[in-house]
This record gives C-alpha cells, structure tokens and sequence, in this order.
C-alpha cells in the first residue's frame, strides 16, 4: 500500500508548477531526441538483442568474470579493492587518500559515489572533493542531490542557475547566458583539476577480457578526472562487468542513444591501467573499489536479477509519466525512476522503500524502452508480492513482508471464498448490485482511492444477469 | 579487504550454483561493417563531426604542416604542443616555418610543468589511429611517445586523420587492429569539442576539455 514518505513527497512537487515545468520540458526533449535517433537507423531491435546478451552473458558469469576482472586489472598495475557495504567502500577510500596525504579532490559523474555518500565521508575528513562535471557541480554548490542520473541539474532552471552561480561562486558576474556560465565553471573547475591530489571517477563497462575500464562523457571532466591528478580512484558496482572488449560497442551505443538522444559522446574513454614506465601523464596510482551493497543479495533470486542489467541510461526515467510529473527528488535513495523504483527496495529494504514499486500505473512505457529489455513491469508487481508476503526463495528480499496487514489478508481470505462456492458469489454478485452503492466513502479501504477520486459505482446488475437476459449461453 | 572479498563472492558462487540463464547467441552484423564506399565513409565522419562544431581543414595532396602552421596564423594562436617522437611529431619538427607561431615539444613529465601546460599552451596537435564513419569518430591512441593530456589540455586540439584509415563503425576498427590483443593505457575516443548541456538542455561548447576541435585531412 503506497505509504507516507514517497507519497507526501509527490503531494509536494505535485503542487511546485516551476518544478512540473522543468521536468515535462526536459523530458520531452529527451524523449523526441532518442526517437528520431532510433527511427533513423532501424537497428533497435538487434542492437539491443546484442545489448541484453552482453549482460545476460556477464550475470550468468559473474563471480568467476569478477574474480578475472580482478586479475587482469592486477596484472596491469590497478588496486582492486571489495567492499561490503558503504560504509566499508567509504573506510577504503580514506585509507588511500590518507597514505597519500591527499587533502584535494576532483570527482567525474558517479552515481555508485552519490549511494557511499563518499563526498560527505570525505568532507567530514576534512577533504576538499569537488564535484567536476557541470551539472554535479550545480548542485553540489545548492548542497543537492541528483534530481535525474544523467542530468543531476536538470530540475533547476537557467535563473535558478544562474543566481545560484553569483550567490557560490567568489566574483562571480552575473549572467542567464549559458555559454557564459559554462565559461565560469570551466575557469573554476581548471584550477581544481591542476591542484588535485585524486580524481575519482564511475566506471560504465569493466571489461574481462582486457582489464579496462570504460567511461563515457561529453564534458571532458572525467578525462581530466582520470589522468591530471597522480592518483584516480574508480568506483562500480559489481555488476558493471562485461567479458569481452567487442561486446562494447553495441551498448556504447544503446547507452549514448537511450540516454540523451547522441549517437555518440564527445569522448569514450577506455583506461587499462596507471602510466607506464616511460609515459608523461596518468595517475602514477589506480584503484578499482569493487561495491556490493546488497547486489549480490539481488543477484541471489533468478528473477530480481533482472534488475542488475542496467546499464544507467535513464531512459526509463524520461519516458516514466510519474517521474516526469513528481521529479527525481520525490523518490527516496539515489536512483529515482523506474529503475530506483525495482533496485531501491532491494537495497533499502521493504520498509524503507516499499511504496515505490506501487507508485505505478503499470502502463510500461519504461519496459518498452529499456536498452537491455529488463522486465521492469514484472519486476514491478513482483515487489509489490514481495511487500505483502515473502516468497519462499533462498535469500528473501530485505523486509519482505513489511507491508502485509491483517486487513488485507482477511480481505483476499473473503475474495478467496466467494470465488470458489458458486451459491456464495452469486449471493455475494446479488448483494452488491442491489446494495454497493450504498457502501460510505470514508470506508476502511475504500477511502484510499475516494480520496482523490469519485466513489466506484456499482452496476444495477452483474455482467452475468446482463449476458442470460441477452441470450448468451453460459457456454 | 580480503573479508569482503571472500563473502562477496562466496555469496555470488551459492547463488549462481541455483540459477540457470541462458543466455542468447550474438549476432554483430548491426555493428559491423556498412559497406561504405571511401568517399561516403569521410562525408559521413564529415557530417557526423560538424555537426557538434568539429572544424577541417582539408590538406590531402599538399603540405599538411604548412597548411596547419597558416590556419594557427590565421586564428592567432602564438603556440603548438606538439610529440617530437611520432610519426606526426617528426614532420612537424623537420619542416616547421621558423616564423609565426612557436611549436613547443611536450618532452617532459606532465607534473614537471603542469602550470606551463595549463596556462602556457594555445593548442596541441595528435595524431589518430583513424576515425569512425558512423559515429564522426576519432581513435586516438596515447602512449609513451604520444602524451594523454596533449589532446585535453590545450584549448583548441588539432588531429591529423589520414582519410584511408577510416572504418564503418567501431567495432570494425577494434577487430581490424586487433586492440583486445594490446590495448594502451590510454585509448580515447574523441567525436567533437568537449560539450554540455546540463544547463536547461542548452547545449554549450568548451566546458573541460578543448573548446575547439580541428580535423587535418591527409
């Protein structure tokens, strides 16, 4: 049953007209964007065949593919580290940066970094950790969290930005001309880049095969990120693997399209290892920071590993008609959307995000466009199940059954009866035709819906009545 | 964390001995090969990379360090950071015009001069491992010759393309180079100048990396 926080949180953006613009402008562009780019080259079906496969491929692998992975990276003088949960992935990452006496930080797009809250672990060290790409940047001078996983800004407007910009930034003009305050950050963020100590980074594809690491960006902060500063530290979660180099194209190219409409970004960036002997630039040091954070718990159920395919585009979020109406800030934890509303209940637990998995009208739009056709509606209903009453598999999902109520049980137990003794459903059909209407609104159960909507009507008489009188034969 | 390591995996390894997926067969045709003609493979990375403000300079059948000498000229640009050990090093050091802008060889460790290269430089110039038709691509391959940070810092990047080195699509070049076999530290794809539009979707030119993108056609 949709509970309190999600839902008091939607009551709000629902009432914020700026908030509804932002987004529904956003979001069609996004949206028209990818559609004229898919519409061009007819190759949406077996590209994401191939996509799916790359990922299919690397879940039915996956222990064995890391324990590769880890190998290959050594082999080419990167540092893997493991991490259980966040506060361990966060413990690591001090520990570097204190071997180092790194005391500054720059920081490409990293949405596995926003769920450690590494900034904050960071922060509270005393460590300057500047967020490098523009959109982050925006809001991480507004003490923000990502609204979108593609576009962390994109719930602000260009006033919004620009007074933010000439209240943070010291001697700041200002100036709504977006080019003029792309040039503001770019002269900011270089000085970071030069001075910093570490640069972390995300990783979209972890290549088996190679040992590389695959980054893509239109920005060239997660370039920067990766080779200015003597030590880059990348994150991912475990699921990022893919096992051969050549299985990389295709959703490079699911991914660009999917999630901004490009066929292409400004750059790819695929990194297999720290400087060599003789090279002039790159990080002297690498790490990998390999996160589970309840992943290998989704992993465990044959269907809910499903959910561990996703390759970040955020294309379910721009086609989601909840998403686009209640924003990315409405949904609790990091990854908002469809995907946030199968993955963080999951990761959080059913008592903490539950209600997500019901903040849907089922209506798939983002099934249809998911690059690597994961289940979404499935998944959905799947959880809602999970909420009621834990399935009997191995490893339960975290707090299944939180959501049951004694109520609702007795509800389905009375459903269950009537259905199966004929004289009691034509009883119970009879009763309700003659007498439904006369149910009040504020009825335990029905209030939920009469709420927001007119009471249900009943009709005078059941379908079956209808049908017999009709003439159709019960066969 | 060998801990972490160990229960992380331990749990993949009793989860995977439950499960059966299956997984389906690859077909790579719509990645591969488009059968493009030489001429339609350069006007589409032509029109894929003009399109997000990639700038050319045609200097098939002349003298391509003399035409790029008069473009900076022209742009007045005072300086060009250059690799004096690549292959595209070597002409620019041998028949650079002594007047006009300076070339500077990128010689030492980035962290020995990082201001200089931050502050001082105007462009730098790379060579490529060719370019991708489909998606106006360019391969660039970085090692100990060719520095990572020639083709990021400078604000303007100049890249010299040989135009029979150009593939239909990208997973064409990695099998026809055989990247998986050696792959350098640093293998960057580059489609245009560094761009953004994290402000309203408004799209915007120059953010970190180089604001402007020169193509030199040879």
């Amino acid at each position: 049953m949709p509970t309190t926080e999600f839902r008091d949180a939607s009551v709000k953006a629902l009432a914020n007209p700026e908030l509804r613009a932002n987004f529904r402008r956003a979001m069609d562009g996004l949206i028209s964007k990818r559609a004229e780019l898919f519409a061009q080259g007819q190759d949406w079906a077996p590209l994401r065949a191939l996509g799916a496969a790359a990922k299919l491929n690397a879940l039915a692998n996956l222990p064995v593919l890391l324990e590769k992975l880890e190998a290959k990276l050594i082999a080419n003088g990167v540092q893997v580290h493991w991490a259980e949960t966040i506060d361990e992935g966060n413990e690591i990452v001090k520990t570097i940066m204190a071997k180092r006496g790194a005391k500054r930080a720059v920081k490409g797009k990293s949405m596995v970094s926003e769920e450690m809250h590494l900034n904050h672990a960071l922060e509270a060290e005393g460590i300057e950790v500047i967020e490098a790409d523009l959109g982050e940047y925006i809001i991480q001078l507004d003490h923000e969290t990502p609204s979108h996983i593609i576009m962390p800004a994109i719930h602000k407007n260009k006033k919004q930005i620009a007074k933010l910009m000439f209240e943070k930034i010291k001697n700041a003009q200002y100036s709504e001309d977006v080019d003029e305050m792309t040039a503001l950050a770019r002269h900011v963020l270089r000085e970071k880049f030069e001075h910093a100590d570490v640069g972390f980074s995300g990783v979209n594809f972890a290549v088996v095969e190679t040992g590389t690491l695959v980054l893509v960006e239109n920005e060239g902060n997660g370039r920067m990120c990766t080779t200015v500063p003597p030590v880059h530290i990348a994150i991912m979660g475990l699921e990022k693997v893919v096992e051969r180099l050549d299985q990389v194209p295709a959703l490079l190219n699911l991914l660009t399209r999917s999630a901004t409409g490009q066929p292409v970004t400004t750059y790819i960036n695929m990194i297999t290892g720290p400087r060599r002997p003789g090279e002039k630039d790159g990080p002297e040091e690498m790490h990998l920071l390999i996160l589970d954070n309840g992943r290998s718990r989704v992993f465990a159920d044959p269907e809910l590993r499903d959910t561990l395919r996703c390759i970040r585009c955020g294309a379910c979020m721009n086609h989601c008609p909840v998403y686009t109406r209640v924003g990315g800030h409405t949904y609790p934890g990091v990854y908002p959307g469809p995907i946030g509303k199968i993955l963080m209940p999951q990761i959080l637990g059913i008592e903490a995000a539950g209600d997500l998995p019901h903040a849907s009208a089922l209506c798939e739009a983002c099934t249809e466009i998911c690059p690597v056709g994961i289940p979404i509606g499935d998944l959905l209903v799947r959880l809602r199940r999970e909420g009621a009453r834990p399935s009997h598999g191995p490893i339960a999902v975290k707090g299944a059954g939180a959501q049951g109520t004694a109520r609702e049980a007795l509800i389905w137990r009375g459903w269950r009866a009537v259905y199966s003794a004929p004289a009691l459903y034509r009883l119970t059909m009879w009763g309700l035709t003659r007498f439904g209407r006369m149910f009040p609104s504020w009825l335990p159960g029905l209030s939920a819906w009469t709420e927001v909507r007119a009471k249900p009507v009943f009709a005078k008489q059941t379908l079956h009545e209808l049908a017999e009188r009709a003439g159709i034969s019960d066969d | 964390m060998t801990d972490a390591r160990t229960a992380i995996l331990g749990r993949l390894k009793a989860a995977d001995a439950g499960a059966t997926t299956s997984v389906p067969s690859e077909d790579f045709t719509t990645v591969l090969g488009r059968g493009w003609s030489a001429e339609e493979r350069l006007a589409r990375l032509r029109r894929n990379m003009e399109a997000v403000h990639t700038e050319f300079l045609d200097a098939r059948g002349a003298d391509w360090v003399r035409a790029v000498h008069a473009w900076l000229v022209e742009q007045n640009l005072a300086n060009l950071l250059y690799a004096p050990e690549t292959p595209v090093g070597r002409r620019l050091g041998q028949s650079w015009p002594g007047l006009g802008p300076n070339l500077v060889p990128y010689e030492r460790p980035m962290a020995e001069w990082k201001s200089g290269l931050f502050q001082g430089i105007s462009a730098g110039i790379s060579g490529t491992r060719g370019g991708i038709a489909a998606t106006g691509t360019l391969i660039l391959w970085t090692d100990a010759d060719e520095p990572r940070t020639l083709s990021l810092i400078p604000p303007v990047h100049i890249a010299v393309l040989e135009v029979d080195r150009l593939y239909d699509t990208m997973l064409q070049a990695m099998r026809d180079q055989n990247w998986a076999a050696a792959m350098p530290t640093n293998l960057v794809f580059v489609s245009g100048p560094s761009k953004t539009a994290d402000i309203e979707q408004t799209l915007a030119y120059g953010v970190h990396g180089p604001k402007r993108v020169l193509v030199v056609l040879t």
